[in-house]
C-alpha cells in the first residue's frame, strides 16, 4: 500500500491512510477498552471485601489493617531492587555505550537482553535453592556487625529467604531492563555535545558527566519506572523465595510480604470472601502502579526542557 | 518504550501460561500405570463427568480419570483443581457433578445441598488419605519422640533448641545437638496446614491457640516455602529446621517424629494412618449412606497416627438422569476399588483406604439413584 502509494494517484494514497488512520485508532481504543475493563472488574469483585465487617476478612481486623503491611512489604522489595539494580545498570550500559570496544559492547549487549529473558519463575528457583542457601552467612555477619540498624537486626533468618534475598532476586530482574533502555538512550547523545565538551578539555568522565548524563537524565528516569513497574508487580519470583509473615523492619529476618505473592498464594484455595478480599488487594496494587506511572511522567515532563534533547 | 513494556508483559503472559502446562504436566505421571478394571457394574458407560476441588486430590484425580477414561471408551473425567471451597460451590450450585475437598460439607451446606440433589441431599465420600509427617533436618538424628504439645511449641517458636528439656525428656537415648530450632510453615493455604493445625487445636489445646485454618497464623513469627516441595527443600538446606508434609515427600530424605498417641509413640504408615480414619466418627444429622468422618485427632488408640489428611468426593444421593447415575456410579467405585486406590498410592504416595472404610464407600456409591 505504502509503495504504491508513492507512484500512483493521490485517491489510493488517501484510502490507505484513512485505513491505516482507523487501525491506529481502533488499536488505541482498545488498549483503553481492555484497561477500563480491567479497572472495573476489580473495583466490581473487590467490592464486598471493601465493605465487609472487618471480622470476616482474614486477620479479623478489616481490610486496610490486613492490605496496609504488605503494600508496604511491597514497597520495600521494589526500593531494594531500585537501589541495588539502578547504580549497576547505569555503570553498565555506560560501559557498553561508552568505554568498551565496539566487538565486546554488542556481544555484552547480547547478554544483557538475554537475562531479560529469562522466566520468572527461573529467577525465583534460583533464589530459593541457591542464592538463599549462600547469602545466609552474610546475613549473620550483618546481624552479629550492624544489628544496631534497625533493618539488619538479628536474629538472622536461618534460611536466608528473606526480603533482603527477595530483593537482590528482583534487582537481577530488572536489571536488564533499565540497562538495555539506558543503553540506548546514552547512545542518542548528540556526538556533537560530546565532542564540544572534549573539545574543551573534559576528560571522558566530565564529558559523560557534563553532556550525556543530563541528556540522558530523562529516559533514565522512566527506564528506572519501567524497573519498579516490573518489580512491584513481580509474583512468582517473590513468592518461591520470600519466607513471608508479619511486617518487620529487619530486613535479615523471615518476614513481609508483597501483594502480588500473597495473591499468587492465597487464590488457587480462596472461596468466598477470601477471593474478593485478593481481588481488592490487587485493586491496590493496580492503583500503586498507576500512581508510579504517574509520577514517572510527571518527572519526565518536568525535565524535558533541560534535556538537551530539543 | 511502551512497545518493549507491552512486549515484557506479552513475554511474561506466555512464560506464565507456559509454566502452568508444564506444571499441570508435571504431576501427570499415570501413563504406565496398567488400566483399571472396568466398573464395578461391569457394564460400560459412557459421558462426561465434571468435578472441580482440592489441589491436594490433583494428582491422583490425573491417574484415575485417565485411567477411568481408558477403561470406559467415551468416557471422559474433567476435573479441575480449583480449591476445596471452589469445589463445594460448584456442587451446591449445580456447575459440576462432583466436588472434591478436602474437609466434608459444613452442616449450613449440606442443608442447602437438597436443591440440588434431591430430599437425602449429597453424600461426602472419603476417597484420598494422606498422612502427614512431622519431618525435621538433624545431623545422625533420624527419628525423634514427640508429643502434641511439643511439636505446637516447636511450631510457635517456643522451643529455641533441640536440646531443650522438653524434647530431652522424651528422647533420653538421642544425642540432642545445641542447634537453633526453625520452624517452617507452608506460605500457601493449603489442606495440609488445615489438617495440621487442626490436629494441633485438637491434641495440644493448651499450647496452641490459634483456630485451625489453611492458611498458617499470620502472627507467629517463623520461617515458610510455597508449596510441600518448597518446604521439603527448604528444610533439607536447612539444619536445625523442621516442617510438616505429605509423608511421601520426605520419606527417607529428613528425620520424622513418632507422635504421641495414648501412651506411646506411634510412627507414621499407611496403615496407622487408615486406622485414625476407622477411629473416626460419623458426623451426626446426615443421611444414612453419607461418610462424613470426624476425626478425633486426640485419640489414644494404640497405633493410630491422627495427623491425616482425608480429601472426599462430594456427590449428590439423586441426579436428575439415568445415565449421569451410572457414569458417577462407575468413577467413583472405581476410585474406592484397590485399582484405583493401588493407583492412587502409586501416583501420589496416598494411603489406601482400609478394607472396612472401602466396603462403607461402595455401599455408600450403591445407593445413589435417579431422581424421583
Amino acid at each position: 500500500m505504502t509503495t504504491t502509494s508513492l507512484t500512483t494517484s493521490r485517491g489510493a494514497g488517501r484510502a490507505g491512510d484513512k485505513v491505516f488512520s482507523a487501525a491506529t485508532l481502533a488499536a488505541g481504543c482498545l488498549i483503553l477498552a481492555v484497561l477500563f475493563g480491567v479497572a472495573l472488574f476489580l473495583l466490581i469483585q473487590a467490592f464486598p471485601a471493601l465493605v465487609a465487617s472487618p471480622d470476616e476478612i482474614q486477620g479479623g481486623k478489616g481490610f486496610f489493617s490486613y492490605i496496609w503491611p504488605i503494600v508496604i512489604g511491597t514497597l520495600i522489595a521494589a526500593v531494594i531492587a531500585l537501589v541495588i539494580a539502578t547504580p549497576v545498570a547505569i555503570g553498565v550500559a555506560l560501559f557498553i555505550s561508552h568505554f568498551a570496544p565496539r566487538k565486546l559492547a554488542s556481544g555484552l549487549g547480547y547478554v544483557i537482553d538475554l537475562l531479560a529473558a529469562i522466566p520468572s519463575v527461573v529467577y525465583g528457583a534460583w533464589g530459593a535453592a541457591f542464592l538463599a542457601k549462600e547469602i545466609s552467612p552474610a546475613y549473620n555477619w550483618l546481624a552479629n556487625n550492624m544489628g544496631w540498624l534497625p533493618i539488619f537486626q538479628g536474629p538472622a533468618s536461618a534460611t536466608g529467604k528473606t526480603i533482603l534475598t527477595a530483593g537482590i532476586v528482583l534487582s537481577v530482574m530488572i536489571l536488564p531492563i533499565i540497562t538495555s533502555l539506558s543503553r540506548e538512550i546514552f547512545l542518542q547523545t548528540p556526538k556533537l555535545h560530546e565532542e564540544a565538551a572534549l573539545a574543551l578539555g573534559a576528560t571522558r568522565w566530565e564529558m559523560i558527566r557534563m553532556a550525556v548524563l543530563p541528556f540522558g537524565r530523562p529516559g533514565v528516569i522512566s527506564a528506572v519506572m519501567l524497573g519498579l513497574g516490573r518489580a512491584l508487580g513481580e509474583t512468582m519470583a517473590v513468592a518461591l523465595v520470600l519466607s513471608s509473615g508479619a511486617l518487620t523492619a529487619s530486613l535479615i529476618q523471615s518476614g513481609n510480604q508483597t501483594i502480588a505473592a500473597e495473591i499468587a498464594l492465597n487464590f488457587p484455595e480462596a472461596s468466598g470472601l477470601k477471593v474478593n478480599t485478593l481481588i481488592a488487594a490487587g485493586l491496590v496494587l493496580f492503583v500503586i502502579t498507576l500512581g508510579v506511572n504517574m509520577i514517572a511522567r510527571w518527572i519526565i515532563s518536568r525535565h524535558k526542557e533541560f534535556s538537551g534533547a530539543n | 518504550m511502551k512497545a518493549l513494556r507491552f512486549g515484557r508483559n506479552a513475554a511474561i503472559a506466555v512464560i506464565s501460561a507456559g509454566a502452568l502446562a508444564l506444571t499441570a504436566c508435571g504431576s501427570d505421571n499415570a501413563t504406565g500405570t496398567a488400566p483399571a478394571t472396568p466398573a464395578a457394574s461391569g457394564a460400560q458407560v459412557s459421558g462426561t463427568l465434571t468435578g472441580i476441588g482440592s489441589s491436594a486430590q490433583g494428582a491422583a484425580m490425573d491417574v484415575w480419570k485417565t485411567n477411568f477414561a481408558s477403561a470406559n471408551q467415551g468416557a471422559t473425567v474433567q476435573y479441575s483443581p480449583d480449591g476445596s471451597g471452589a469445589g463445594r460451590k460448584a456442587l451446591l450450585d449445580g456447575s459440576a457433578q462432583f466436588g472434591g475437598s478436602d474437609a466434608y460439607l459444613k452442616d449450613d451446606e449440606y442443608a442447602s445441598s437438597t436443591t440440588q440433589c434431591g430430599p437425602d441431599g449429597a453424600l461426602n465420600i472419603p476417597v484420598y488419605i494422606s498422612p502427614i509427617a512431622v519431618a525435621f533436618n538433624l545431623p545422625e538424628i533420624k527419628e525423634l519422640n514427640l508429643d502434641a504439645v511439643t511439636v505446637a511449641k516447636i511450631f510457635r517458636g517456643e522451643i529455641a533448641t533441640w536440646n531443650d528439656p522438653a524434647i530431652a525428656a522424651q528422647n533420653p537415648d538421642a544425642t540432642l545437638p545445641d542447634l537453633k530450632v526453625t520452624p517452617v510453615n507452608r506460605s500457601d493455604d493449603s489442606g495440609t496446614t488445615s489438617n495440621f493445625t487442626d490436629y494441633l487445636a485438637a491434641a495440644a489445646p493448651e499450647a496452641w491457640t490459634d483456630k485451625p485454618a489453611g492458611v498458617w497464623p499470620a502472627t507467629l513469627q517463623g520461617e515458610n516455602a510455597k508449596g510441600t516441595s518448597g518446604v521439603v527443600k527448604t528444610v533439607t538446606d536447612t539444619p536445625g529446621a523442621v516442617t510438616y508434609a505429605d509423608d511421601s515427600a520426605v520419606s527417607g530424605k529428613l528425620g520424622v517424629a513418632l507422635i504421641k498417641v495414648g501412651e506411646s509413640y506411634t510412627k507414621i504408615s499407611a496403615e496407622a494412618a487408615a486406622k485414625a480414619v476407622d477411629a473416626g466418627k460419623p458426623v451426626e444429622g446426615r443421611n444414612a449412606n453419607d461418610l462424613s468422618i470426624k476425626l478425633d485427632r486426640a485419640t489414644t488408640i494404640e497405633g493410630a497416627y491422627p495427623i491425616v489428611l482425608v480429601s472426599f468426593h462430594i456427590v449428590c444421593s439423586t441426579y436428575a438422569d439415568q445415565k449421569t447415575v451410572d457414569l458417577v456410579k462407575a468413577f467413583e467405585a472405581y476410585v474406592v476399588s484397590d485399582a484405583g486406590q493401588t493407583a492412587a498410592a502409586d501416583a501420589a504416595k496416598s494411603a489406601p483406604l482400609s478394607k472396612d472404610l472401602q466396603d462403607k464407600t461402595l455401599k455408600s456409591i450403591e445407593s445413589i439413584k435417579v431422581k424421583s
